[in-house]
């Protein structure tokens, strides 16, 4: 990782798929993109097995499209949805056992710490509901506990899409699955108070439903976390199969949610948000 | 006695070769058929293979392939002066390892998680593993004997690999560059008559021109790219 790993060996690029020279010509790395641009570079992630009208998808698009720096991130995934399209990103991937996350992210990040002592290197972990809430939810809340130095998003679907439809803690109460045909007995987990006590210092709950409000959330959650310690996203990305949302209405279902429990919302320390008002009075100045 | 490790097809999941006794080469020593030979040997084996089978392509790994410092930069020259001294020889990429899906151009690069389609595609009969990292090699090599009838050699910066009929360990720029002198030495023994040749160019199809695209050029999916008519990100709540 770093920019010297995307920079094709002389007398190779000729010899290089056409991807990977459009990646390093026109792609993200070195180089500061604005996330309406999107489209107009070559993406981080373009081809994946995700479902057609997969909202988790879209989000991940704009969350590559939103890194500050893409050569110095690794991002961690599990088990679910999500890592079928973080595996096939041109960013560093490391699949973690279902539930320890952040433990390995953890790690991770103190031994960047340890290996670049005069670099930012970044960490990302990108799970599902149950990834981070249900099974990783002991390893999620003690990296918090810890103030470990990285971004954590959920990608919320509200259930286990991948193994046919089981309800996660993130379910809405009364929900009935296909694996859950009761319907649901307690209430959705509070995630982001949780994240708030357990010590994270910027904390954001967010349906994307705007790729400009996606992204600045994404460089917000990186770069706090950077310099102050744990910061968390909670993000509505529906799973139009299991909660059967025709694929052109799902937009329409964010942002329906958006309205009703999914409002924007965002929280940081004071010391974050002095941060923040420094940088982005100045941007041209502080570097991301 | 180490098993004899040949080309296949050698059917599904085989037995990986250190499983069979085939060790790794000491320092100075190469692998030639599961076989502990000296690196001369395995080299003019690898020469030959390289020179009398059909499609010889050579798999170059990001190891070489990305210019991440100047050995791998030099190791990368040194290949492609090989390349160029083995008629009809291709160079097929492997650039990274994430899964390539729904479906990789087999023409343009390998993944090394399913290298045989490639092989298959392309009727490669010899290949060259060069700077991929050995975990990769290992599952690629162990994955083209079961598959495949690919003869494959494998030239290793580290140990080597059992799995490869032909391993050479401890690669540096100077070692591929008496590889090739070896291998000059092998055609002209064989009468094979070639005068230095690049081989031909990635055939991956021209892609988006990013210089000219818009978000207009997204049609009716242009509304996930731009956000909605006073839409716009405010201060914190």
């Amino acid at each position: 990782m770093g920019l010297e790993y995307v920079r094709i060996s002389p007398g190779f690029e000729k010899y290089m798929p056409k991807d990977y020279v459009d990646l390093v010509q026109y792609g993200q790395f070195g180089k500061e993109v604005d996330v309406q641009q999107l489209g107009q570079f070559k993406e981080l992630v373009e081809e994946h097995p995700m479902c057609a009208g997969c909202f988790m998808a879209y989000f991940i698009r704009v969350f590559y499209a939103a890194l500050p720096k893409p050569e110095d991130t690794i991002v961690i995934g599990t088990a679910g949805c999500a890592r079928l399209a973080l595996s096939q990103a041109a960013v560093p991937f490391i699949y973690g056992n279902y539930g320890d996350t952040n433990a390995v992210a953890s790690g991770l990040k103190r031994a960047l710490n340890i290996r670049f002592p005069n670099k930012e290197k970044d960490v990302v972990v990108m799970a599902g509901d149950g990834g981070l809430i249900d099974i990783g939810f002991g390893m999620t809340m003690h990296s918090w506990f810890r103030r470990e130095n990285f971004t954590t998003i959920m990608v919320d679907n509200e259930v286990y899409g991948n193994t046919g439809g089981q309800e996660s803690g993130m379910s809405p109460k009364g929900v009935q699955l296909k694996m859950a045909p009761k319907g649901k007995q307690f209430e959705k987990i509070n995630a982001v108070e949780l994240a708030k006590t357990a010590g994270c210092v910027y904390v954001a709950k967010i349906s994307p439903t705007n790729p400009k409000r996606i992204a600045k959330t994404v460089r917000r959650a990186v770069l706090a976390a950077r310099e102050f310690g744990p910061t968390f996203i909670h993000a509505y990305t529906s799973c139009n199969i299991e909660y059967s949302i025709p694929t052109e209405k799902v937009l329409e279902d964010a942002r329906k949610r958006e309205k009703q429990d999914f409002g924007f919302y965002e929280w940081m320390t004071d010391e974050v948000k002095e941060f923040f008002e420094q940088l982005e009075r100045a941007p041209q100045e502080v570097k991301a | 006695m180490p098993a004899e490790i040949v080309p296949g097809p050698s059917g599904y999941i085989p037995t990986p070769a250190v499983f069979e006794e085939v060790e790794l080469s000491p320092p100075g020593y190469g692998l030639y058929l599961g076989q502990i030979v000296d690196e001369l040997t395995a080299m003019r084996e690898a020469a030959r293979a390289m020179l009398t089978r059909r499609n010889p392509t050579i798999f170059p790994g990001p190891k070489i392939l990305w210019g991440w410092n100047a050995h791998a930069m030099e190791e990368a020259k040194a290949i492609l002066e090989l390349s160029a001294e083995i008629p009809n020889c291709r160079i097929i990429p492997m650039p990274d390892y994430r899964p390539k899906y729904p479906k990789i151009d087999p023409e343009a690069e390998i993944n090394p998680n399913h290298p045989n389609l490639t092989i298959l595609h392309n009727k490669i009969e010899a290949c060259i593993f060069v700077g991929v990292h050995c975990h990769y090699a290992n599952l690629s090599l162990r994955m083209i004997r079961a598959g495949t009838n690919c003869f494959t050699i494998a030239l290793c910066g580290e140990l080597g690999h059992e799995d490869a009929m032909v391993s050479i360990r401890d690669l540096t720029p100077e070692k591929i560059r008496r590889f090739k002198e070896v291998l000059i030495e092998v055609r002209e023994e064989l009468g094979i008559h070639h005068s230095p040749t690049p081989p031909p160019e990635n055939p991956s199809l021209p892609q988006e021109d990013f210089q000219t695209l818009s978000v207009l050029d997204y049609g009716e999916y242009s509304y996930l790219l731009l956000p909605r008519k006073d839409e716009q990100v405010t201060d914190t709540e």
